[in-house]
């Protein structure tokens, strides 16, 4: 069976969704369930550990494996912090390390996610880092104990697609640990691209929560995704920029 | 460059003529870039932007929807001291009116955050008057401490103050800001504040680029509008928020609008605002500035910000009293009166049922310590 596999945790679906920025959220479960997701992440900043009533961990069905994110750290110290509190609070090891300094373009700080990838996998986290695609910092991230890298494909929440296509390719081919494609992933066609391309899982949010129908954008997503996977899995024919000629030049040597 | 020496910049530029200038047909290719300078968005001020209102409504709805979706953050104002030293004339707690004066102590100050946090708010903005002998640095530095432990962030919107005493608020528990500066305008600014601390139009200019520095994790810049030309100052606030989001880009930065209310005294806008421009200043620092935070304060109508709601905010307030112990402690007169007087769950399920989410915990001190 294709699996995905994350540290020591094995998944069927490649999609992996947020939870922020939707209308309502009871509309969660549905879209969950539309998707067949298997993770989902999850703004510590939005959890209200005080009041667990109002918990937005409520409309996540159990039997899903929650993934945590550290979204307003500015720097490795927050992060680590906003891990430990996680932990601390039941929502268990796995965290995703969102280290942010820039509000405009809420672009990653990866020095910052390289030092605090490399803290919490010491405590025994698993630690999946966002990042912007550059070999350098992934190598770095994977050499740190990260559980998977997950390279930008444009800037949060500005749907453009993976423009970062040729960078998350070479760590693709680089780097030894699931890549997933995270933000920036606005349309099915995007997420069936980027899985073509190798990626291991995608994971988005606001395509399906700013969509007119959340619900129905969730299947539109899951059947991209397993599209994508089942191409590349199959292996993609090779494209060409010209017509083959049918009188080859080298034809000569076979008479 | 200062933000100082920006405003300055365009001393010899002409705002009136430029805007007069603007044709619907330049309206629409603004509409269309995906980047606005900073003429475009003096553009989309202009009265020619009045003929595309409903074009750039929906490029800022839009662009709503992408960077925040359909959270909007809740929050309540709580008042804890009204003495003022100021002589604003457009203000209920201006020094000279004769109105009831109060002074929270802390333990009124918790029963009131009892009271607040028990409606289910989480987030709270504390206001006071600018008397530093009343409401000290030491005063407000224990307000906050103790506020912490009510809810999961405290906002402050007070006098300015210096970088040191942002710290030592911040270090207590205080991250966000909130600071008008009136109007942007010097001499009308000058007019308005002639004597006192707040005469100093600079030291107001620059407060929410002390507090970054100090440490503040967000910034709330503005104008009261109605007393000034609305179009130079929503312009000018734009470019505030701007410039605090080039310089410190870890710091969110948002915008808000607030409009003169009705009030003690018999101050009436020299410029009053009406809707149209209202939703005009609005919609054009969304399309200017698509990820900085817009709140839309009680001094506008339920109606009114339930409609607005799409076109750019990302956090209103509920449950509001803009009195000093309003929230069942004490009580004393309103700075302003309050044209939205729903409380907590009525905004909430109002909320839902237009298709937004009320968020009611967005950030906690426990994460960063």
């Amino acid at each position: 069976m294709d699996e995905l596999i994350i540290g020591t945790t094995a998944v069927r679906s490649r999609l992996i969704t947020g939870s922020g920025k939707y209308r309502d959220d009871r509309l969660i479960p549905a879209v969950l369930a539309a998707a067949e997701c298997d993770i989902i992440t999850v703004a510590l900043r939005r959890i209200d550990f005080d009041r667990p009533a109002e918990s937005i961990l409520n409309h996540i069905p159990k039997g899903k494996v929650l993934l945590p994110n550290t979204s307003g750290a500015r720097n490795a110290e927050e992060a680590i912090r906003s891990a430990h509190l996680s932990r601390a609070m039941g929502c268990g090891d796995w965290i995703k390390i969102e280290v942010i300094n820039d509000q405009k373009y809420l672009l990653p700080d990866n020095s910052e996610t390289i030092k605090a990838t490399e803290a919490l996998a010491k405590e025994g986290f698993v630690v999946l880092p966002y990042m912007y695609p550059d070999l350098i910092a992934a190598r770095r991230m994977a050499d740190a104990g990260a559980a998977a890298i997950m390279p930008l494909g444009a800037p949060i929440g500005t749907n453009r697609g993976v423009l970062t296509k040729d960078f998350i390719s070479i760590l693709i081919d680089e780097i030894r640990l699931p890549v997933i494609v995270d933000a920036g992933i606005g349309r099915p066609s995007h997420a069936a691209a980027a899985m073509e391309m190798g990626a291991a899982a995608v994971l988005l949010n606001t395509a399906i929560a700013a969509s007119d129908d959340p619900v129905a954008m969730a299947r539109a997503f899951k059947l991209a995704v397993e599209a994508g996977r089942t191409a590349y899995l199959a292996g993609c024919a090779p494209t060409s920029n010209e017509a083959r000629a049918s009188s080859p030049l080298t034809g000569f040597l076979d008479t | 460059m200062s933000f100082a020496e920006i405003i300055d910049s365009y001393c010899s530029f002409d705002i009136e003529g430029y805007c007069a200038s603007v044709t619907p047909a330049a309206i629409d290719r603004i509409i269309d870039r995906s980047t606005l300078s900073e003429r475009d968005f003096l553009a989309l001020l202009s009265d020619a932007a009045d003929e595309r209102l409903e074009a750039t409504a929906q490029k800022a709805a839009a662009l709503t929807r992408l960077h925040f979706g359909s959270a909007i953050v809740l929050f309540t104002p709580m008042y804890i001291s009204n003495y003022c030293d100021n002589i604003c004339p457009y203000c209920s707690f201006a020094h000279h009116h004769d109105i009831t004066r109060s002074h929270l102590s802390l333990p009124e100050i918790e029963q009131e955050a009892k009271r607040i946090s028990a409606g289910g708010i989480r987030h709270i903005l504390v206001l006071t008057g600018e008397s530093p002998s009343k409401a000290s640095v030491g005063y407000l530095e224990e307000a906050v401490r103790l506020l912490r432990n009510h809810f999961s962030s405290v906002a402050i919107e007070i006098y300015p103050l210096s970088q040191a005493d942002y710290a030592r608020l911040i270090a207590a528990g205080a991250d966000m800001l909130t600071l008008y500066q009136e109007t942007y305008d010097k001499p009308r600014y000058a007019r308005l504040h002639p004597s006192g601390a707040k005469a100093d139009y600079r030291f107001r200019l620059d407060a929410q680029e002390r507090s970054c520095r100090a440490g503040m994790r967000a910034v709330t810049v503005g104008a009261l509008y109605g007393l000034h030309d609305w179009r130079s100052d929503a312009f000018f606030a734009g470019l505030h928020a701007a410039y605090l989001q080039r310089r410190f880009p870890a710091v969110e930065i948002a915008a808000s609008f607030p409009r003169l209310r009705p009030l003690a005294g018999d101050f009436s806008p020299s410029s009053p605002v009406g809707d149209r421009q209202f939703v005009r200043m609005m919609t054009a620092l969304r399309c200017f500035l698509p990820t900085v935070g817009i709140t839309i304060s009680t001094r506008e109508s339920a109606k009114f910000r339930m409609s607005l709601l799409p076109l750019g905010v990302t956090r209103i307030s509920a449950g509001v009293s803009t009195s000093v112990g309003g929230h069942g402690s004490a009580g004393s007169t309103a700075q302003f009166e309050i044209a939205d007087t729903r409380d907590v769950p009525s905004v909430k399920a109002d909320l839902l049922a237009a298709g937004f989410q009320p968020v009611m915990h967005d950030w906690s001190r426990a994460l960063t310590g």
